[in-house]
């Protein structure tokens, strides 16, 4: 109980503290990529701070939905990293599953998309219309690509699957495993509102899904939705490197172990970022109608990689 | 007095689930009144599966009836149709031989179908009437002819005599009676593509009787589903079960990919009705196929599953209309495009409405995520079942199930958005009021229903597993944990709402906890919503119900094949002045247009043809019953 509840906390204290830092990095990285300076890795918490002093403005539209939703985002995203296997293959809770974490997401979803709804702009509903089309054609992507892993694993609680893994490497060095990664890197990238679904950089109503929603948060709120959303970065990278590339995280909870657990983690998640930051350099934006084609494309592949389960055992 | 027709119907809603309750935890009970009725004799019989849905359809009439006091006011007209359908919906899983189960079930339409009509002056009500007459007599000729074959089969009426028969009955017979009997029960379900009467009639009922009949009638369909297939005709075949999957995942998608187009809030909410009922075909279909390959303890999961959404269902979708009602009742309008800004004027509808569309939305930690989670799980140990082709019928389950909860989010986030968030689209919303203490007590008893039921599964599951049990013949149950954990198949998967919860809690306080510390501002200044500068900001500028769908429409266009019309009026003298312009994107229904359509025109054709033996003199038709009989002395 008390190893659990330190652990949470660890966990926790991990993925609010780091991710701002993620985005900053990944931030960082683009520019340079792109033959900017760009601002230091660690803006991120700057901003974070400024908007915290900062005064807040509630529109007089809006109800306690609009109030309401900043907290239940970061209580979705905090017990999101709780549940993720960050450090070590057991979490806290130790029978959150895929499923629960991606309902998680979902919650956050619903309330964001009613506070878009709330302020009663064109930009919010325009914002809160794109991103539940999005997260509703993601969802059966999600849910086939967790089935081609379930089934090789013969679970889906998170931790298992690592473990399993962890165990038999062999179970991974399979094209079903990678056509799952790859149905499911596209899935975090709608997710995450990143390029080519969504452009986290911008403010054109053309382009923006999720900046288009909480365009009429500010201060403290603004504080608490860009900090949710850099935790949802974070939770997607991580589930991406350990689930689909498990070594490195260890099955016990001690300190040293843990420490390891977490430096391999490090080295995964810079991996990934540099791809991330990569990809978002050489692509642009799709249009918002052809999103739906990105994501039929992601659902194809997990389709084949459950349909490779059951033809190649 | 109308009160005290609807305090009887409390007690009978008390009385059914106390008696339902009972059946359902194996208590047995029979009543034989041979004289009553013929053909039989009145026959009633508590048995779990009866006794279940018995208990479901009592707990939905309570807070429907307390909900009536204050929504009809005083009104008698409908009073005796509605005691009518309460006591004949309780009827219906208690009728243990066809003549008992057919009279209540025909009573249970008709009272329905003068709710229906209960606004006899428009005219949308008397079509909608009219299609469900025919709708669901057309589902009772096929529910007739299936059970006289069987009972002409079997050489009995009583259902009891059917499910000890049933399994010496040759294959093709017992096929062609499940699909007869498949088809007469799915009409009353809603199944796509029987759907046709279900958004237009539930939506023309008052709305606590819109309720019962998304909550709990076309549940009844359901039960007679599983009835038919896990008891009468038990066991069903693989073909069967994997039948009433896909038939479940198109209705699934079908209808919640209607109701994310929908501006009518009732009709939205109907359509989502199509949907549930399809969700839980596919856990029942996946438990007939578990079933048929002999997987009996996977069986009983995919159909404490599906019994589980039934009740969850029941909860929320009451909630929901209780909640549509009191909209409609507060502004006369249905249309969601002139709704918006009613959170301010009814706070407490707003509420329930918002709980109830997350719960529906299947978000944790309410009830729908804890039966769409086990259903979920029940549909990916599918490969235990060494058959390719099942496994991808599971598939297709799946990768439907997954859109469709995607889509219902979509689809509550714009109704409860839209209807009752920003600014009132119209005067008649401006104006609205909160509704009637009745009203608001109904509506928050359900809320607390669908908490209790997310938090308490482990309870609850049990309970559903020993229903489902015997039915599949698994004499000994599944372990599903203890009482804070779900387990799913030992070590496949697990869930503790109840400490999902308190961490949920636990996390909503922490940043409130965080930016004290961090010394966050506390300065808040309320100002108008930036609007790029516009000096003026007014309701038009909110999306609308039809524009938040609007991606919907795009992505699917081969589905809803939306016709565009823009008619622009110009000033006489120029053209750069326009007069008036109006807008429309409508959808075009498939089913309607290509398979109602056809068959009616044959039919009418057909009718036509057959005018000609009709002359209308009395000779000629002694002529005609002179040759029948003629015909059956030489045949016979």
């Amino acid at each position: 109980m008390i190893t659990d509840i330190v652990l949470a906390l660890a966990q926790a204290l991990v993925g609010a503290a780091g991710a701002p830092l993620l985005v900053g990095v990944l931030r960082t990285l683009k520019a340079r990529l792109m033959g900017r300076r760009g601002p230091s890795p660690w803006q991120p918490y700057a901003d974070l701070r400024k908007l915290l002093r900062k005064e807040t403005v509630v529109s007089t539209t809006t109800s306690w939905v609009f109030r309401v939703t900043p907290y239940v985002l970061v209580a979705t995203m905090l017990v999101a990293t709780v549940v993720v296997p960050v450090v070590a293959s057991r979490t806290a809770l130790p029978f959150a599953g895929i499923i629960l974490l991606m309902y998680l997401f979902l919650l956050g979803t619903f309330f964001l998309a009613l506070a878009g709804l709330d302020s009663g702009s064109a930009f919010g509903g325009m914002g809160s219309s794109r991103e539940v089309a999005v997260a509703a054609l993601a969802e059966p992507t999600v849910i086939l690509a967790v089935f081609a892993l379930a089934l090789r694993a013969d679970t889906t609680t998170l931790g298992g699957i690592v473990e399993r893994f962890a165990r038999e490497p062999l179970l991974a060095a399979n094209p079903g495993h990678l056509l799952a990664f790859a149905a499911f890197f596209i899935v975090m990238l709608a997710e995450t509102g990143r390029l080519p679904v969504d452009n986290p950089a911008t403010h054109l109503e053309l382009t923006m899904i999720h900046e288009a929603m909480v365009l009429e948060y500010s201060g403290r709120y603004l504080a608490l939705v860009e900090w949710a959303a850099a935790m949802k970065l974070f939770v997607f990278l991580t589930l991406l490197a350990n689930l689909f590339f498990p070594w490195g995280v260890p099955d016990i909870v001690e300190p040293v172990p843990v420490l390891l657990g977490l430096l391999a983690l490090t080295g995964k998640l810079a991996v990934l970022t540099v791809a991330l930051a990569g990809l978002e350099t050489i692509i642009a934006k799709l249009r918002l109608f052809r999103v739906p084609e990105l994501l039929a494309g992601s659902f194809a592949l997990a389709l084949l990689s459950v349909t490779a389960v059951f033809l190649v055992p | 007095m109308a009160t005290l027709g609807f305090l009887a119907a409390v007690t009978v809603g008390v009385a059914a689930t106390v008696l339902g309750l009972l059946g359902a935890v194996g208590r047995a009970w029979t009543l034989a009144v041979p004289w009553l009725v013929p053909l039989g004799g009145l026959e009633l019989a508590l048995d779990p599966l009866g006794g279940f849905f018995l208990a479901l359809v009592g707990a939905a009439v309570i807070p429907a009836s307390i909900y009536a006091i204050g929504y009809v006011g005083g009104e008698r007209r409908g009073v005796l149709a509605y005691l009518g359908f309460v006591v004949a919906m309780c009827v219906v899983p208690l009728a243990a031989n066809v003549m008992t189960f057919m009279i209540a079930w025909e009573l249970m339409s008709l009272a329905s179908y003068f709710l229906v009509l209960h606004d006899r002056q428009a005219g949308a009500s008397a079509r909608a009437a009219w299609v469900y007459a025919v709708m669901t007599h057309a589902g009772l000729a096929c529910l007739l002819a299936g059970m006289l074959l069987l009972a002409a089969w079997t050489g009995s009426v009583r259902f009891a005599d059917w499910s000890a028969a049933g399994p010496g009955l040759p294959a093709g017979a017992r096929g062609l009676a499940l699909v007869l009997l498949g088809l007469g029960f799915a009409s009353k379900a809603g199944v796509i593509p029987l759907h046709v009467w279900l958004p237009l009639a539930h939506p023309a009922a008052p709305s606590h009787v819109s309720a019962l009949m998304s909550g709990v009638m076309i549940k009844l369909g359901v039960y007679g589903l599983a009835r038919a297939s896990l008891d009468w005709l038990a066991p069903a075949p693989a073909w069967w079960g994997a039948a009433v999957l896909l038939a479940g995942t198109v209705s699934a998608v079908v209808g919640i990919l209607y109701a994310v187009v929908e501006r009518d809030l009732k009709r939205l909410l109907a359509f989502s009705s199509i949907e549930n009922v399809g969700v839980i075909l596919i856990g029942l279909g996946a438990g007939l196929v578990f079933r048929a390959v002999g997987l009996a303890a996977l069986a009983v999961l995919a159909i404490a599953a599906a019994l589980y959404h039934v009740v969850n269902h029941a909860a929320f979708k009451s909630l929901l209309f209780l909640g549509a009602g009191a909209v409609v009742h507060a502004t006369g309008t249905r249309n969601m495009n002139g709704l918006g800004g009613l959170v301010k004027l009814m706070p407490c509808t707003a509420a329930c409405f918002v709980l109830g569309a997350a719960a529906i939305s299947a978000l944790p930690p309410l009830n729908g995520f804890v039966s769409e989670w086990l259903l979920f799980q029940a549909l990916l140990q599918n490969t235990r079942i060494a058959r390719l082709e099942l496994n991808l019928v599971f598939t297709l389950g799946l990768a439907g199930l997954a859109l469709t909860s995607g889509l219902t989010l979509a689809c509550f986030v714009k109704a409860a958005g839209i209807t009752f968030l920003a600014v009132p689209r119209s005067e008649a919303a401006a104006r609205a009021h909160e509704a009637a203490p009745s009203m608001r007590v109904a509506m928050i008893l359900l809320c607390v229903v669908c908490a209790l039921l997310g938090l308490g599964p482990t309870l609850v599951l049990p309970a559903l597993a020993a229903i489902a049990g015997p039915l599949v013949g698994s004499a000994p149950l599944p372990a599903l944990g203890d009482w804070l954990t779900l387990r799913v198949s030992r070590e496949f998967a697990a869930l503790s709402p109840l400490a999902l919860t308190t961490a949920l809690a636990a996390a909503m306080l922490a940043p409130m906890v965080l930016l004290r510390l961090a010394g966050a501002a506390r300065r808040t200044r309320r100002y108008e919503t930036w609007g790029c500068g516009r000096i003026l900001q007014t309701a038009r500028m909110e999306y609308t119900a039809t524009a938040f769908s609007n991606p919907f429409k795009r992505v699917f266009d081969f589905f809803y094949r939306p016709e565009k019309r823009l008619d622009i009026e110009f000033h006489p003298d120029s053209r750069f002045f326009v007069e008036r312009i109006e807008y429309g994107n409508p959808t075009r229904p498939i089913f309607e247009d290509w398979l109602y359509r056809p068959v009616l025109s044959a039919l009418s054709v057909v009718a036509r043809r057959a005018r000609a033996i009709q002359s209308g003199s009395a000779n000629v038709y002694l002529a005609y019953i002179l040759a029948a009989l003629l015909v059956l002395l030489v045949l016979t």
